[in-house]
């Protein structure tokens, strides 16, 4: 499983740093989100998977590999 | 798959994960709710009805990059054709409904054909208000769909000055971006301040300050009385004093009201106009508003069991929120744990203004971190017990993380100093 952010959509809501904190975190002056993890472990897959469906901007995708 | 043989007889134990759902609206808030019914696993059929030709998009973007042009339509875009064909999900654009009957559980068309639910999701939005005169002529216009943005976007194209009338977000948005594209711009707004009424008289200076700065010519504490014209071609707005301001072109952005007109003759609950959630419909706190018919979106007032009234709030946010929640309530599974805020933010220059909450000009104000000046900070808007009920901020996101769950924690302002001083200074 791979994690893709695609940091011109997304809008600094900050709902997948708060969902997985140990797979996302957002600059501080923007808010803009990064990915701290591309390849999350099987116990992170849900978490990844929740995160991809709560942004608002769809700015997230977990694909498979 | 047990089959549905006769989905209204509460006799039949139904299955509820085949329920036939009709969404009708194909903004964000319809989107996400066919999105989250099949991620609950729900197997029923899902129609989607649309009143625009255009493939389901974002808004957001509309006064921002799409009418800056950093963006082609296409970015602001939800889903593909495929993506609806694989999470089989059909969508009818170019559609408008006229009615619902809740007790027969029937939708009927503006074309007159009639369409059968098990479970009604209304999520038409809102659409933007009128002024009473003015809107016949050309280079006037509003913005809430993707024609409306590019319909500005090519006049801007010719036109020189624009006037914006209601300095609201989107007023504020269009004018940041319309000097960014070398326009003369004129912000009018009956309020002293821009997005005062939600961002307070601080922050509001704040913003208006940063758009004198960008060379915008404010005038505030004015309505308008009139829109100039030579032959059918705007030429100006006439302000309340009887000054004439030049402009070829005008966007009137003084507000939204919920598209509801098609659920009047139904006995589908509206707010009354003088409510706080305004002619939205009526919803409890999971968005069910009638027998099997939930609303989401901008045109949902929900009841929110802390505020205790209805609440409708037009943050692009709290379209997904509700859109997951309804789903759950809809296939009768426990609520989403999630608590939420609601959020929203808007882009003007390099400002990224973001809130958490409700925070409103009424609420006390104080500025938590940072200062106004260097617009980077975050300000608690609280209300008459102390309670932090919003926040605004800027350039400081870790901060404005930390005071979002003090807003869901339900804490006091003084409390939740107190708690900042202590984790600061460990003694």
């Amino acid at each position: 499983m791979r994690i893709e952010l695609d940091q011109d959509m997304c809008i600094g809501a900050g709902n997948c740093v708060l969902t997985a904190p140990d797979l996302f975190d957002q600059r501080d002056e923007d808010g803009v989100a990064f990915v701290l993890e591309e390849n999350p472990s099987p116990e992170q897959e849900g978490s990844a998977k929740e995160a991809e469906a709560l942004c608002p901007a769809s700015a997230i995708r977990v694909l498979k590999k | 798959m047990s089959c549905l043989r006769n989905p209204r007889s509460q006799e039949v134990t139904k299955d509820v994960s085949a329920k036939k759902v009709v969404i009708v609206g194909a903004g964000p808030a319809g989107i996400a709710a066919a999105d989250a019914l099949r991620a609950a696993g729900h197997t029923g059929v899902i129609l989607i009805f649309g009143e625009e030709r255009h493939a389901p998009y974002d808004r957001p973007p509309l006064s921002k990059q799409i009418l800056a042009g950093t963006w082609l339509p296409e970015k602001a875009q939800l889903r593909t054709s495929e993506q609806f064909a694989v999470a089989d999900v059909t969508l009818h654009l170019s559609v408008r409904a006229a009615s619902v009957d809740v007790e027969a559980h029937q939708v009927t068309l503006e074309s007159g054909e009639q369409v059968a639910y098990d479970a009604l999701i209304v999520a038409t939005g809102v659409t933007a208000r009128e002024l009473p005169f003015g809107h016949q002529l050309e280079g006037v216009h509003v913005m809430r769909t993707l024609d409306d943005s590019q319909a500005l976007r090519s006049e801007l194209e010719t036109s020189q000055h624009l006037a914006v009338i209601g300095a609201g977000f989107l007023g504020a948005e269009v004018a940041a971006v319309a000097r960014s594209l070398g326009k003369e711009v004129t912000l009018i707004d009956p309020l002293e301040l821009p997005m005062q009424n939600v961002v307070g008289d601080e922050v509001g200076s704040m913003i208006a300050d940063l758009h004198r700065h960008h060379g915008v010519n404010l005038e505030l504490g004015h309505g308008v009385s009139s829109i100039e014209d030579r032959s059918g071609r705007a030429t100006g707005v006439t302000l309340d004093d009887g000054r004439t301001v030049h402009a070829d072109a005008a966007l009137v952005a003084v507000g939204a009201r919920p598209a509801v007109e098609w659920l009047r003759s139904s006995s589908v609950p509206l707010t009354a106009p003088k409510d706080y959630g305004a002619g939205g419909v009526r919803c409890d706190a999971s968005g069910r508003a009638a027998d099997d018919v939930w609303a989401i979106g901008d045109v949902a007032a929900w009841w929110d069991p802390i505020l205790e009234r209805h609440v409708r709030v037009e943050h692009r946010m709290t379209a997904n929120e509700h859109a997951r929640s309804c789903a759950h309530d809809i296939l009768e599974l426990a609520p989403t744990a999630t608590k939420t805020v609601p959020y929203f933010w808007s882009d003007q220059y390099d400002l990224k203004l973001r809130s958490f909450g409700l925070p409103s000009q009424q609420c006390s104000f104080q500025v938590v971190e940072g200062d106004l000046e260097g617009r980077r900070f975050v300000a608690a808007y609280t209300d008459e017990s102390d309670r932090i009920v919003g926040t605004i901020g800027a350039g400081m996101f870790k901060a404005m993380n930390w005071w979002r769950q003090q807003i869901l924690d339900g804490q006091t302002l003084d409390e939740a100093l107190r708690i900042k001083q202590s984790a600061e200074n460990p003694a």
